[in-house]
């Protein structure tokens, strides 16, 4: 951007922040919400709530790392990145709330929380990788870097959708994807080039995230083997950077995690439903 | 990890202004203080710049000598742009 002069640059004020509503009740009060014509609201509902969801389970795991990060300059940067994650679930929601209301449980709560806290697991529509419980901080990165990479390629591509709200949250996504991919890479470099305790405890970390990567793609549609090639470069650069190995195939477990997740998640919105604060 | 060495950030809000000094942090290298630093620092859409310096490289007056390095320039009120009138649509000042 340039001014014509200085005081021009001082009294500049042209970020984009209010463009998504100005309460906190209503996250997309004053967007015009109607579904386009020619496209499937149902279908639309549906890729908001998967894309919500996935947001919304990895949030939460990285709030779990609250008050047990390595370093507390590092807490911070996590918990950003949580909050970053929690605000794109929210408009995801929201969306999803918008284009097909019969998604959402009948209970007395904004649409997004309703579907947050009072959906039950068999409901939530999240990747395997998000809810994946435990891990050390080497665990974590390798997560981060697989998710924010195909996040990102994902986002790229709804930035043309024809609903101009998911392109709006897809571009607002995107600067804050690009970011948390950055942040993961790094740590994943730094200890895969490191001492040899941090090069084996990042290759184990990468070998435990990795069976749950298949999952994200549709290898039977040429979108998603594009995306799988856009997600493969970029692993390859970062894997070969930190000195690390491309991890064998291995069959996905089942994970189980996401009960215990949503009971502690879930705990004080149902505990006390008309709370706020 | 505490043996990680002491940054000073120095962060500047928009176009025209000056470097301020913000805070300190922790971080390993120069490169991760300044991502540590964005994090930190800048969340509410303070920055469009940070400088990030190694709290050793900073050299400090000594506040024993508070009074010989500073007191001399207080009663000297003509070393102060104190008599002009700064327009109303000028900020910053």
């Amino acid at each position: 951007m340039s001014f014509d002069n200085a005081y021009e640059a001082l009294t500049e004020d042209n970020d984009t922040r209010w463009a998504f509503g100005t309460g906190f009740v209503d996250p997309l009060a004053g967007i015009d919400t109607s579904v386009p014509s020619g496209v499937d609201a149902a279908e639309l509902a549906r890729s908001c709530l998967w894309l919500g969801d996935d947001a919304l389970i990895m949030s939460h795991r990285l709030q779990e790392w609250c008050a047990a990060a390595p370093e507390l300059e590092d807490e911070v940067a996590l918990a950003n990145i949580g909050l970053d994650l929690l605000g794109q679930a929210r408009l995801l929601l929201a969306r999803a709330a918008k284009a097909d209301p019969s998604l959402v449980p009948a209970v007395e709560q904004s649409d997004e929380d309703a579907l947050a806290f009072f959906r039950d697991a068999a409901d939530f529509h999240n990747v395997r990788l998000v809810e994946l419980g435990g891990g050390d901080f080497a665990f974590l990165m390798a997560r981060l870097l697989v998710f924010s990479t195909w996040r990102l390629a994902v986002f790229q591509r709804l930035v043309d959708s024809p609903d101009q709200v998911v392109t709006a949250i897809a571009a607002k996504g995107i600067k804050e994807l690009a970011y948390h991919r950055d942040y993961a890479a790094r740590w994943v470099v730094r200890l895969g080039d490191g001492t040899d305790l941090s090069h084996e405890r990042m290759q184990a970390g990468l070998n435990a995230v990795w069976p749950y990567v298949d999952e994200l793609f549709d290898s039977d549609t040429s979108d998603g083997a594009a995306l799988r090639a856009e997600f493969d470069a970029v692993m390859s650069q970062v894997i070969t950077a930190g000195t690390l190995s491309r991890p064998p195939a291995r069959e996905a477990a089942e994970t189980r995690s996401l009960e215990p997740l949503l009971a502690e998640m879930q705990s004080v919105a149902r505990a006390h439903p008309d709370a706020t604060w | 990890m505490s043996d990680w060495p002491l940054y000073e950030v120095f962060v500047r809000g928009k176009r025209g202004l000056n470097h301020v000094h913000v805070g300190s942090l922790h971080a390993a290298d120069d490169e991760m203080a300044v991502r540590n630093a964005r994090d930190l620092y800048t969340r509410r859409n303070e920055g469009v710049s940070i400088w990030v310096v190694k709290a050793d490289f900073i050299t400090a007056s000594s506040p024993d000598e508070k009074d010989p390095f500073f007191a001399p320039s207080g009663d000297k009120v003509y070393r102060h742009p104190t008599f002009y009138d700064i327009p109303d649509d000028v900020p910053h000042m």
